[in-house]
């Protein structure tokens, strides 16, 4: 009987990898490059720039807490910021529509949009 | 609802094991620095223990204990929203995968680790209204399938030792 489980075991966990893959899969074939960079705070967007267009700025969220944005040869990233983990730094860079660097200590969200 | 004394303590001690190893786990840096808020899982081996054990529903109760003692001591409410998804969805498939009866413990506290995280990434994209967190999905598929496996091990020993002595 636990042989047969284990059996079970194997598809649930190839099947679940497989589920995994194909999402991920899916989101990368419909990904195309971005035109605008918006800067959501807390879930409203306050600001949208042109990813074409090469620029430095500096978001402040709430309490005081800062990231700073960089825009560069098409693609959007996070160079500081003042939150202690830095996830949003180390972040590669992103260009494609949907594409995000989640700040989630500061609640800051950089998306590429069309 | 009238719990006898001797599960009430026994659920109470677990209950303070589960804290614990929810705090030690806090203890070890992050294991990727890219994926944010991935982590061993340590106290769910009390959750899967007290799934088949008892029932779903003292898994639950403890699982909900423990959440909220780790929340008031370290975290936000922020972390126990994300928490307690986790913790009912994890829960609710993993008690619905052991009343099928076709998967084994390791299999169910797979099941458990990767349904977890799926809540989780849900509760994120929510929250951010950004549905691309489902990037995230394929690695924490993977590292919520060895997490999954390390705790079932972990949670079938202590549930086949735990017969040694009379709950």
């Amino acid at each position: 009987m636990q042989k047969f489980k284990i059996k079970n075991d194997i598809i649930l966990v190839v099947s679940l990898l497989l589920v995994a893959l194909l999402v991920f899969s899916l989101f990368l074939a419909f990904a195309k490059n971005g035109k605008t960079v918006a800067v959501i705070k807390n879930g409203e967007e306050t600001a949208c720039y042109n990813i074409d267009e090469d620029l430095t700025i500096d978001i402040t969220s709430a309490n005081n807490q800062n990231n700073t944005l960089v825009i560069k040869d098409g693609k959007a990233s996070i160079i500081s910021a003042s939150c202690p983990d830095k996830i949003c730094v180390k972040h590669r860079s992103i260009k494609r529509v949907g594409e995000t660097i989640v700040c989630l200590p500061n609640k800051v969200v950089i998306e590429i949009k069309e | 609802m009238k719990l006898k004394t001797k599960k009430l303590v026994l659920l109470s001690i677990l209950t303070a094991c589960a804290v614990i190893l929810s705090y030690v786990e806090m203890l070890v840096p992050p294991l990727f620095p890219a994926v944010p808020g991935i982590k061993m899982g340590l106290a769910n081996i009390i959750t899967v223990f007290l799934l088949y054990k008892f029932s779903y529903k003292e898994a639950f109760l403890v699982a909900l204990c423990r959440i909220l003692i780790i929340t008031l001591l370290f975290s936000n409410a922020l972390t126990f929203i994300y928490s307690i998804s986790g913790a009912v969805l994890s829960i609710a498939v993993m008690a619905l995968l052991k009343k099928v009866n076709r998967f084994s413990t390791v299999g169910v506290s797979i099941a458990g680790a990767v349904f977890h995280n799926l809540a989780q990434v849900i509760v994120a994209a929510l929250i951010m209204q950004t549905a691309e967190i489902v990037y995230y999905m394929a690695a924490l598929t993977i590292s919520g399938i060895i997490a999954g496996i390390a705790i079932g091990l972990l949670g079938s020993i202590f549930i086949k030792y735990s017969s040694k002595f009379k709950i």
